[in-house]
């Protein structure tokens, strides 16, 4: 299958990375999970990175807070543990609502070494039932931005009940409308057990064992697909669901994975398929031949360079991705045009150099960037919105298109004479 | 260990990154992990800035831990010197960094790099934003101006030398930084100001400051300490090393403007300012005092913001509206005495406290008809449907206009009456409101123009996405006992004009509630009417 030697080497740097670390995936972990809280035992640079990445205040008492360690916490560790402890018990009466408690550990917690399990162990014995409590890490000095969400679903694989019933499992976080309609057009389809991970209740998590087919909806989820395995799931190869194309290929493969009759999963899928195509269509006549740089930021970079280029003929001048998975991105990079500059890693002003010499049309980075690269006279598109939006499926595709085609219009529209 | 969910102020190095990301010629190399370089957006994206702020972030990662940290920070602090050729450069870790003990600053001071190279030690774990603000000012000058202090008990140039040396007195203008309130148009509008008093502005700093800007400092014959929270410890340093006197009034408002040039032309040795200098630059006299102002009078107002803020605002509040203070507090732990002190003035006790859930209770037992506060007051008093201005940081992207809108000196002042007293409904309006009440265009169905801008009560603004469904007053009812309107309650209710008739409801039940009445009929409206007018 490995096609991608019509690709040239990878260009790997290291240098200053302009990236959110894995705690800013908490922003629609939460909203995925309402019965759930994520608390970041952590710094107040903690805290002020997800109020800043969140944008706003949305919520009077939000499902995530910081702990946020004192002096006296550094010094010893066993103070530290009794005042975790006190800080959970002080949270839990005040929100008895909650129903999964994820203590996140942080870039001080793992440098201190503050063992968040061994603290997870401890609250779950005291709350006997009452409150799960879960760990895992979004530091970053181990993941970046959408990695936190690969964190988040391990520490509950364990919980999972185990079960050989057949179903399929759509791994990652998908908007809740768009899951709902993947749902509907599987039972068209003739598959009917299909479950999400993460579930929209943290309590109402999925069975999982040999019967499982895991369908990746996020290309984040290395970790999550490892432990899912080690359950006795399977992976089915597919590329990821972002445009038509790629939206009608991962369908297709979780149908041909569980037998359907492929005139039926046809009949679902060519009208949907058609209609797609029909509505991208005035989008592709404002991208197609317009050069695109993507900057690494959300691990969406290569399936969105994917549908860029082929179903709205976009030129892609360099893809970044925080990392490259081969695994994961195995039916992704053959669909790449031969000769696509990938890069891995980050050096910042390096990156930036490339940008300015190879004046593309418009280069997707994150929040810090993009107006310093407006302002030099670039047009640039928010990764972030990628990743609070519902872009998943074929009817979503002309609005993925159009998140990248704003930007170009309003420079259009905009005069000053 | 402290639980918090939304935060006043970032770590002490995001203020270390406000005081060169306000500079020229700066940069500020911050041993952090990736996800530290959140902060740029602070900037690019609340401050609209066209640029990056000046910092590299060495973005260290697990695996670099077992090896050599300190080599990367050398390696950042290279490249960042090489690529931005810095005239001073910063040096510091963050929260993570500090744990892992490389000290960069001594590796800087190391490298030979020829240019001014100042350390920072700003405690991540018990320190915030504004001290490190503050801590980052103080330092960058202190070693700038490191082989300019006079030796002790040399002699002390007065703040009246410019007579003598033949020109204009000059005053430096200390503490307005980005991501502070409105700092760059209170620096305009203070340049104005000072120049009608005959006054040269000698630096202005951080804002647009450069290090060599920073090196003239010593030749002002006054500094005027605008931001305290930015400013105070720089400039009780000069004071005491270069014997520069300080003017401590923030010249927010009439009378603080007016006190604030009070003391500064006596300082200088100037004539004082003409006593009707307020009334002929500023409208916000003769509007206060103005009839339809009638109605502000005894406004109930809840302020909480910074220390300088909230300061400013309750004088203005009480002094120079005639609103009633009913509440006063601030985040700024370091200015608490202050505050406390003009609480105490008001009758009142300072709130100091940054936890924002403190402060709404606070705010919703204080029943405030304006809410003066931050970003976060702006969302608290959203949910309990309280007008809200915004006159103070933490700010969001909307409480940096386009327009020019100072806060400080007289078209401050302007700016502070229209922006407070706008939320509010004015008194021309209300009357005529009252006149009208039962003609049939405030029936419901006869919304006509109004429409859309009304019933607070009934579902959330439906362009504003990201803004909190309002509570239901309903839910205000304490022990949980249901409330029942009969039919003449309703009907007098459903007579009251709709754009107010929330406020009753609230009000009605909120009074019934009380005193244990469960059946609201119209004489309990209008008893609660009674209750509630003053």
């Amino acid at each position: 299958m490995a096609l991608t030697s019509t690709l040239p080497p990878v260009l790997r740097e290291s240098g200053q990375r302009e990236v959110f670390c894995g705690l800013t995936s908490i922003v629609w972990l939460h909203r995925r999970m309402p019965d759930a809280f994520f608390l970041v035992v952590g710094s107040r640079t903690c805290a002020h990175l997800i109020q800043s990445a969140a944008g706003v205040m949305i919520f009077a008492e939000p499902r995530f807070g910081t702990a946020i360690l004192g002096e006296r916490d550094l010094a010893g560790l066993a103070d530290a543990n009794e005042e975790l402890d006190r800080v959970v018990g002080d949270l839990l009466a005040r929100r008895p609502e909650i129903r999964t408690l994820f203590l996140v550990g942080s870039c001080p917690s793992e440098v201190i070494k503050l063992d968040l399990a061994k603290a997870a162990e401890r609250i779950n014995t005291r709350m006997q039932g009452q409150v799960r409590v879960v760990n895992y890490s979004g530091s970053g000095i181990e993941t970046t931005f959408t990695q936190g969400e690969d964190g988040a679903l391990p520490s509950l694989v364990p919980l999972l009940p185990s079960s050989a019933e057949p179903q399929l499992l759509i791994v990652g976080t998908l908007a809740d409308g768009v899951e709902e309609r993947s749902l509907s057009l599987f039972a068209r389809m003739g598959l009917e057990t299909v479950r999400p991970l993460p579930p929209r209740q943290s309590t109402a998590l999925p069975p999982v064992g040999p019967g499982t087919r895991l369908l990746l909806a996020q290309p984040f989820v290395a970790d999550t697909v490892r432990a899912l395995e080690r359950r006795g799931a399977q992976r089915i190869a597919a590329p990821y669901p972002l445009g038509v194309e790629g939206s009608c290929a991962w369908m297709a493969a979780a149908a041909a994975a569980f037998g359907l009759d492929p005139q039926r999963v046809a009949e679902v899928l060519d009208p949907l398929a058609e209609r797609g195509r029909r509505a991208l269509e005035p989008l592709r006549r404002k991208l197609e031949g317009k050069r695109l740089f993507l900057l690494p930021d959300s691990q969406l970079e290569i399936p969105l360079a994917r549908f860029l280029h082929r179903e709205c003929g976009m030129e892609l001048v360099e893809v970044g991705t925080p990392y490259l998975d081969r695994q994961l991105m195995a039916e992704e990079l053959p669909l790449l045009p031969e000769g696509t500059q990938l890069s891995e890693g980050q050096d910042v002003e390096k990156q930036l150099e490339r940008v300015r010499a190879s004046r593309p049309d418009l280069v997707v980075c994150g929040m810090g960037l993009a107006n310093p690269l407006e302002a030099e006279g670039f047009a640039t598109k928010w990764s972030i919105e990628l990743v609070f939006s519902p872009i998943h499926g074929c009817d979503q595709a002309a609005d993925l298109a159009e998140l990248f085609a704003r930007p170009l219009n309003r420079r259009e529209l905009l005069q000053w004479n | 260990m402290e639980l918090t969910l939304w935060t006043y102020e970032g770590p002490p190095h995001v203020g270390a990154m406000r005081i060169a990301a306000s500079m020229e010629g700066v940069h500020y190399v911050l041993h952090a992990p990736q996800g530290d370089t959140y902060a740029d957006l602070l900037f690019t994206m609340i401050e609209r800035r066209d640029r990056r702020p000046p910092v590299t972030y060495t973005t260290f990662q697990a695996r670099d831990l077992g090896g050599d940290t300190a080599e990367l920070v050398k390696r950042s602090i290279q490249q960042a010197v090489d690529r931005f050729q810095p005239e001073a450069l910063l040096v510091g870790e963050s929260c993570t960094a500090e744990l892992i003990q490389d000290q960069p600053g001594s590796l800087a001071g190391g490298m030979g790099l020829g240019l001014p190279v100042v350390s920072l030690e700003l405690p991540a774990y018990s320190k915030k934003e504004n001290w490190g603000a503050a801590e980052t000012f103080y330092q960058l000058c202190r070693g700038l101006l490191r082989n300019q202090v006079p030796a002790p008990g040399a002699d002390k140039p007065g703040p009246e030398r410019w007579r003598a040396e033949g020109r204009r007195p000059r005053v430096n203008l200390l503490g307005p930084t980005l991501l502070g309130f409105r700092c760059r148009d209170d620096m305009r509008e203070l340049r104005g100001l000072l120049a009608d008093h005959g006054i040269d502005v000698n630096v202005v700093a951080p804002l647009g400051a450069r290090p060599s800007d920073l090196m003239r400092l010593p030749q002002a014959d006054a500094n005027l300490c605008l931001y305290p929270e930015v400013a105070g410890p720089l400039c009780s340093w000069l004071e005491r090393n270069f014997g520069t006197p300080v003017v401590r009034t923030v010249p927010i408002g009439i009378g603080a403007t007016a006190q604030f040039l009070r003391e500064l032309c006596s300082l200088l040795g100037l004539d004082p300012p003409e006593l009707r200098e307020a009334d002929r630059r500023s409208r916000l006299p003769w509007y206060s005092k103005s009839v339809d102002s009638t109605y502000l009078t005894g406004k109930r107002v809840f302020i909480f913001a910074d220390a300088t803020h909230a300061i400013a605002a309750a004088r203005i509040a009480s002094r120079e509206l005639g609103f009633t203070v009913v509440g006063l507090g601030s985040y700024s732990r370091e200015q608490a005495r202050e505050v406390r002190a003009a609480a105490k003035e008001l009758g009142l006790e300072a709130l100091i406290s940054d936890d924002y859930l403190e402060v709404e209770q606070a705010m919703a037992q204080a029943a405030p008809e304006l809410v003066l506060g931050t970003q976060m007051e702006r969302h608290s008093a959203k949910r309990l449907g309280i007008p809200c201005a915004v006159i103070s940081a933490p700010l969001h992207v909307q409480d940096v206009p386009a327009r020019y809108a100072p806060q400080m000196g007289w078209e401050g002042a302007n700016v502070i009456f229209d922006s407070w007293v706008h939320p509010l409904m004015m008194g021309l309006e209300e009357h005529l409101i009252g006149m009208f009440r039962h003609d049939f265009e405030f029936v419901d169905g006869h919304l006509s123009h109004l429409e859309g801008a009304s019933a607070p009560t009934k579902q959330p603004v439906g362009d504003q996405p990201n803004e909190a469904p309002e509570v239901t007053p309903l839910s205000a009812t304490p022990e949980g006992g249901a409330l029942r309107w009969t039919a003449s309650g309703e009907a007098e209710l459903s007579r009251i004009p709709f754009f107010v008739r929330g406020k009753v409801r609230r009000n009605t039940e909120a009074y019934a509630s009380e005193r244990g009445v469960s059946e609201i009929t119209e004489e309990t409206l209008y008893e609660a009417k009674a209750h509630f007018s003053r």
